[in-house]
């Protein structure tokens, strides 16, 4: 049975189209990634699954409610973080909870939800004392409170450094475990892969494409890259003398290749070149790559593209831009 | 549907972070006290009968007897002065307010009806000269009459009624408390309304089972008890201070419970219109601050010119500081009920406006 339905959903904000159209469906006990970068409309498509914001056009059930008109009976079925989740300044996790505990009207131990998600040695701490990824764990704590049948997490993991996202992500993958459905949305092509049994990749409000990580690398990946360690020049003299798409981020070229005989060619223009280059490999074609590929690199945060590269002091631009 | 429990829940972690917010405290408890130390300290100081200086150039028996008047009662006294000095010359070198001339044929003209007058100097600035021109009036028709040899029907207790507890401080310690109602519910509640309109927190709340009517009831709840503890505050310091003599009728209850609601919801009304947490301090701030000087806070609504006093009949806030006047100096429990019903009329109003317009989403 599905615990969302979506159908040719619109929603425009004055002329600009938010969401142009989508259509997914997501099953109990899966976990749904909207992969998208800034602006591609996730906030808006979940916020209208939620019951926060009327929809123009289009079907939308969340576990066989309409979210909009049962918002008030469906919340309490739903455990929510919004994207950049806030709190009373002057609440501790542990009064947040107790605080939902008896808005939703459950008997809950604070401290084993806390604990859950690994908030436990926090728990006294006012919230504007808060580090970031403790924020977002209070969030999801929040979330958890009613036992709820199906979790919206927006931007989960955004601000937070690597060491908090993994942290994050144990505790998703916890819940996964649990059986727990969840619809979460990220810029992280990792996360979603890492995370979640289906992709929806999301730009300028469509989603162009959708199925499991592996399905979409089959469909859309082009199979195999080489890569060297080595400049731009290097990068622009493979591409003159091949005719391949290659593409170049922080000192690394990276070939794609459609066929084996392109390994050959590369590999010879490389070393015809005179350049200096190191650390020949090939790989398999990931989401990444597809993601860049079809969203045609305008994600702001580059972070986010090199998986292992990188990524902490992006991050840190990143954190300081949403504390203004 | 409302829930007292969740109406609980969410008064709890209010007031947590409230008391936890140490300026929003001293805002609302400790400014007020510092306003009655100020304002009981500049105008409590010439506590007693106000001096008047007098040239008496008469002499005669209608002198005496005026000046008899003048400073046998509770309100003024006077100070001789001699008759070869220039006498508005001396009331400038004296810096002095008020004073009163007696010109020489006055016990003369008195007697053979004809008519005379004595010159009241006073300070338009000072607030005393009022209560010195307004005794000179009364005890000069007092000596009309008499010289009219007409027959008493009605007379004048010189008892002085209660006039002689009436200082300033009485009608301030009212005033400030209506002050603070007034205060620290719009103050906070618009910026809380807006603030949590951008974080988005009020939209985190719809997604639980509160309802907006019982997040505006724990706010409520909340500014009546603060508004309660201020009073008592207030009045304790009010009295012990500067001996503020004060009743303490059922009648201030409501009084105290309407009061809150009525500023929470405008605060909230306030802060739920407007676009951002800017504009909507402007609007706070534009409501608030004629509200605050024109309702007889700082000093009694009767004292300023009739077309303000015209303005402060349409300000709410002016009911409240009446009908606490009328029931802690005045004791007239009639005129504070009908201010109790006025203030009640349009918090239901406003109570009302503020949950319409309140929007926890978006669309
Ligand atoms: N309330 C609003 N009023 C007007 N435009 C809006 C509003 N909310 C979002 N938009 C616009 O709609 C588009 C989609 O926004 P949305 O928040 O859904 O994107 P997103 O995919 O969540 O982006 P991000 O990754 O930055 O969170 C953006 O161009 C945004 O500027
Ligand atoms: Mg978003």
């Amino acid at each position: 049975m599905s615990a969302i339905e979506v159908l040719a959903l619109e929603k425009s904000y004055g002329e600009l189209k938010a969401v142009d159209g989508i259509s997914f469906s997501v099953t109990k006990g899966e976990v749904f990634s909207l992969l998208g970068p800034n602006g591609a409309g996730k906030t808006t498509t979940i916020e209208v699954l939620e019951g926060l914001r009327q929809r123009d056009a289009g079907q939308v059930k969340v576990l066989g409610d309409d979210p909009w008109t049962k918002g008030y009976d469906l919340h309490k079925k739903l455990g929510i973080i919004p994207q950049g989740f806030t709190f009373f300044p002057k609440s501790t996790p542990r009064e947040a909870v107790i605080y939902y505990a008896t808005l939703f009207g459950v008997k809950v131990d604070p401290d084993e939800i806390l604990k859950k998600v690994i908030l436990e040695d926090a728990s006294k701490i006012w919230f504007e004392n808060l580090s970031g990824g403790q924020k977002q764990k209070l969030g999801l704590a929040l979330a958890l409170v009613n036992k709820p049948d199906l979790l919206f997490l927006d931007e989960p993991t955004t601000g937070l450094d690597p060491q908090a996202r993994r942290n994050m992500w144990e505790v998703i993958r916890g819940l996964e475990k649990e059986g727990h459905t969840i619809m979460l949305t990220t810029h992280y092509l990792e996360e979603a892969e890492v995370l979640s049994d289906r992709v929806a990749i999301m730009n300028h409000g469509k989603i162009i494409i959708d199925g499991t990580p592996k399905e979409i690398s089959e469909k859309f990946g082009s199979g195999e890259r080489l890569e060297v360690r080595g400049d731009e020049k290097l990068a622009d003299h493979v591409r003159q003398k091949t005719g391949l798409e290659v593409s170049y981020d922080k000192g690394l070229v990276s070939v794609r290749l459609r066929d084996k005989s392109e390994a050959v060619s590369a590999l010879s223009s490389i070393d015809q070149s005179g350049l200096p280059w190191s650390d020949l490999r090939t790989r398999q074609d990931s989401l990444e790559d597809i993601f860049v590929r079809l969203v045609g690199g305008t994600i702001e945060e580059e972070g986010t593209f090199s998986q292992a590269s990188g990524a902490g002091p992006q991050d840190k631009g990143t954190r300081a831009k949403e504390e203004r | 549907m409302a829930s007292f429990n969740r109406v609980i829940a969410d008064l709890k972690v209010f007031v947590r972070g409230y008391t936890r917010n140490k300026v929003g405290l001293f805002f609302s408890l400790v400014f007020p006290i510092i306003l009655i130390l100020l304002f009981g300290a500049i105008f409590a100081g010439g506590g007693g009968p106000v001096n008047v200086y007098v040239q008496n150039q008469d002499g005669g028996l209608a002198s005496t007897m005026f000046l008899k008047y003048l400073n046998n009662n509770s309100t003024t006294t006077v100070t001789l002065v001699a008759n070869g000095q220039d006498f508005s010359q001396f009331l400038l070198a004296h810096s002095a307010n008020q004073g009163v001339f007696i010109p020489e044929n006055f016990t003369n003209e008195y007697i053979s009806h004809q008519s005379v007058n004595v010159t009241v100097y006073s300070n338009p600035a000072d607030t005393s000269s009022p209560i010195v021109v307004e005794t000179v009036g009364s005890i000069i028709s007092q000596m009309n009459l008499q010289g009219a040899q007409v027959m008493y029907h009605v007379g004048v207790q010189q008892d002085n009624i209660k006039s002689q507890s009436y200082k300033y401080i009485d009608f301030l310690i009212p005033g400030l408390i209506g002050f603070s109602v007034l205060t620290s519910p719009m103050f906070s509640l618009v910026n809380i309304s807006s603030e949590y309109k951008k974080t988005k927190l009020f939209k985190q709340l719809s997604l639980t089972p509160l309802t907006k009517t019982e997040w505006l009831t724990s706010k409520i709840i909340w500014y009546v008890v603060l508004g309660m503890i201020s009073f008592v505050i207030m009045t304790q310091v009010g009295a012990a201070l500067f001996g503020a003599h004060l009743d303490y009728a059922l009648m201030i209850i409501p009084f105290l419970i309407i009061g809150p609601l009525f500023f929470v919801s405008l605060g909230m009304l306030v802060g739920t219109i407007s676009k951002s947490v800017e504009s909507a301090a402007v609007v706070g701030n534009l409501i608030t601050f004629p509200m605050m000087f024109l309702s007889g806070t700082f000093f009694p609504v009767s004292q300023m010119p009739m077309y303000l006093q015209n303005v402060a009949h349409v300000l709410p806030l002016f009911y409240m500081i009446d009908g606490l006047n009328q029931a802690m100096i005045y004791n007239n429990f009639g005129q504070a009920l009908f201010d109790v019903e006025v203030l009640a009329v349009l918090s239901v109003i406003v109570f009302v406006l503020a949950v319409v317009f309140f929007k926890w989403r978006e669309d």
